[in-house]
């Protein structure tokens, strides 16, 4: 149910992240979902790849500071109220949501959110137990 | 026609001064030896016997107090006197996190008192002019120095410390303050909120500042005197020595400060030989303390770079002058009027972190202020994915510097080895004003 994220750290300056791109594109690594967390002086790249430690071992030897975090990836149907379902369950256990972004399935007609949570294991049992079901990494990386 | 505060001491003809600094010398320096386990020691180790001092070249044989001295001592292991003779105490920036601590007898708040006021009186002031006194009071000297010299003299004090700048331009109109005390740079900023305000500095009553604690240029100096409609001048002092006061600019000359040789001794010196330069070169400027009681100090390495003259000044005071401060010998920086050392910054960085990160220091002067910026590098061991948390770590960083050494600062946290590195001594400092 622990998904990896690659988060990576790039200063808030013209062609940092066109950088990143580049080095994961020539170390042959794919990025299935991503999104930026950014503030004026820096940001945030995070990355669900499909290969961690091609991607991590690359951008470290260009040395970029990079880490690895445990996100939750919850599959919904790709449709209106699909994301609400989630967050009522969430919020009625006062799970707090750190951060989250999704992306839709290519195959099938669902979508994919990927959480970062508090407490990921009690957020995981939570979902659970409400029928909701999470990706395992391994089927993320390679989607 | 020159003013005097005392004018026999302040016109002594140097044969007369030299004579009384070498009476005041030997007894300093039997002082220290009978009272101070750290010269004792020192001058046993070297060789040294006080009664072995009988002219004023056998200073050049004792050897030189240095602020890593006062920080092993912190914080009254220096002092000559005890406790109970100590009427006042001051602190100012140590190299890491202890401030250098400084005693006074009565006697030395007197002496200080006095020579605050021979230096107000050397810029021209005197009794009747309302000073405006906007150094900070508390435990740096600069305030209650300037105050108490002002007091001494009998002018009108205003004792209204830094900060508050609409408030203290109200003041500096309705009060008609005549003259201004307070850093040169806080002066330019002092100006600029006066414009905000619609205040011109030609209607009011300011006719001489006196400017310290940091160091300023000439450049500097005409547009204080442009912009305040007032004679900008030069005073120099530190803690360690007494504070504000130990050497001043005179109206008549604008031309060097006179050091009060009656109370200091002054050397200039190649700060990695230690030895005296010609008169005229730059090098670091030393001072011994003849008639201090509470915390005398012999031959003090101020790590300020100046040079010195004994030539016959305009105004007929016959103290030697020395130029503006051109720098430091060692790391330490002067923002907003406060010491700041690198290394402070990197102790603060490591008990925040428990890892010693790269840092930089940029300091820089944006509209007449005092700017710092503490960049971080973001290794692995600092890195989180989580954004509250790495601004809260710049928070952090910079509530710590505001409150162990009270100046403000921005961290800029930035990537792994953007900041060079460099074989031997890390440049920890940019520093882009252009004094």
């Amino acid at each position: 149910m622990m998904v990896e994220q690659i988060s990576i750290f790039i200063e808030n300056k013209s062609g940092r992240l066109a950088e990143v791109s580049k080095i994961l594109g020539d170390a042959g690594v794919n990025i299935r979902a991503l999104s930026l967390a950014d503030t004026s002086d820096f940001g945030i790249l995070r990355l669900i790849v499909n290969d961690r430690e091609k991607a991590m071992a690359a951008l470290k030897g260009k040395g970029f500071t990079v880490s690895k975090t445990v996100v939750v990836a919850v599959e919904v149907p790709d449709q209106p109220g699909g994301l609400a379902s989630i967050l009522q369950v969430l919020d009625s256990e006062t799970i707090n949501v750190e951060y989250m972004y999704a992306f839709v399935e290519r195959c099938g007609s669902n979508a994919v959110i990927i959480f970062r949570f508090d407490e990921t294991e009690k957020a995981i049992a939570v979902l659970a137990a409400k029928g909701f079901n999470m990706l395992e990494g391994e089927r993320l990386y390679g989607i | 026609m020159t003013t005097y505060y005392n004018e026999e001491f302040e016109t002594l003809p140097r044969a007369a001064l030299e004579a009384l600094q070498l009476k005041r010398l030997k007894s300093a320096v039997e002082r220290v030896y009978n009272n101070v386990p750290f010269y004792r020691s020192s001058y046993d180790s070297a060789g040294i016997r006080p009664d072995t001092i009988t002219s004023l070249e056998d200073l050049q044989r004792l050897p030189f107090t240095t602020k890593q001295n006062m920080r092993d001592s912190y914080p009254y292991g220096l002092f000559a006197v005890q406790m109970e003779e100590i009427v006042r105490i001051h602190a100012s920036s140590g190299t890491t996190g202890k401030p250098t601590v400084v005693g006074y007898t009565r006697k030395d708040i007197s002496n200080w008192a006095d020579l605050m006021a021979r230096s107000l009186v050397t810029a021209s002031v005197h009794k009747g002019d309302i000073i405006h006194n906007a150094y900070g009071y508390g435990l740096f000297t600069g305030g209650l120095g300037a105050h108490y010299g002002a007091e001494q003299l009998g002018a009108s004090v205003i004792p209204i410390s830094g900060g508050n700048t609409k408030r203290q331009i109200m003041i500096m109109e309705d009060f008609s303050s005549t003259v201004l005390t307070c850093t040169p740079s806080y002066s330019l900023f002092m100006a600029e909120e006066a414009k905000a305000e619609g205040v011109d500095f030609r209607n009011l009553k300011l006719r001489v500042g006196i400017f310290g604690a940091e160091p300023w240029s000439e450049a500097m100096r005409s547009e204080i005197e442009a912009k305040l409609n007032l004679t900008a001048l030069d005073i120099y002092g530190l803690s360690e020595i007494m504070g504000p006061g130990v050497a001043q600019e005179c109206f008549e000359g604008k031309c060097g400060l006179h050091i009060w040789e009656d109370h200091f001794i002054p050397e200039i010196i190649n700060p990695e030989t230690g030895e005296r330069v010609a008169e005229g070169e730059k090098g670091e400027l030393v001072i011994t303390t003849i008639t201090k009681q509470g915390i005398p100090l012999i031959r003090y390495r101020t790590r300020d770079i100046t040079s010195i003259t004994c030539e016959p000044c305009v105004c007929g005071r016959t103290h030697a002058r020395i130029a503006r401060m051109s720098g430091r010998s060692d790391d330490m920086m002067i923002i907003r009027g406060v010491n700041v050392f690198p290394s402070q910054i990197e102790s603060i960085l490591v008990r925040i972190e428990g890892v010693e990160p790269h840092y930089l220091l940029i300091v820089d002067r944006k509209e007449n202020l005092d700017t710092l910026e503490v960049q971080v590098e973001v290794d692995e061991r600092i890195f989180s994915d989580e954004i509250k948390v790495l601004q809260g770590l710049s928070r952090r960083i910079e509530k710590e510097i505001k409150e162990m050494l009270g100046v403000t600062c921005t961290v800029k946290l930035v990537e792994p080895k953007t900041i060079q590195r460099s074989e031997g001594k890390a440049k920890r400092v940019i520093d882009k004003r252009a004094l």
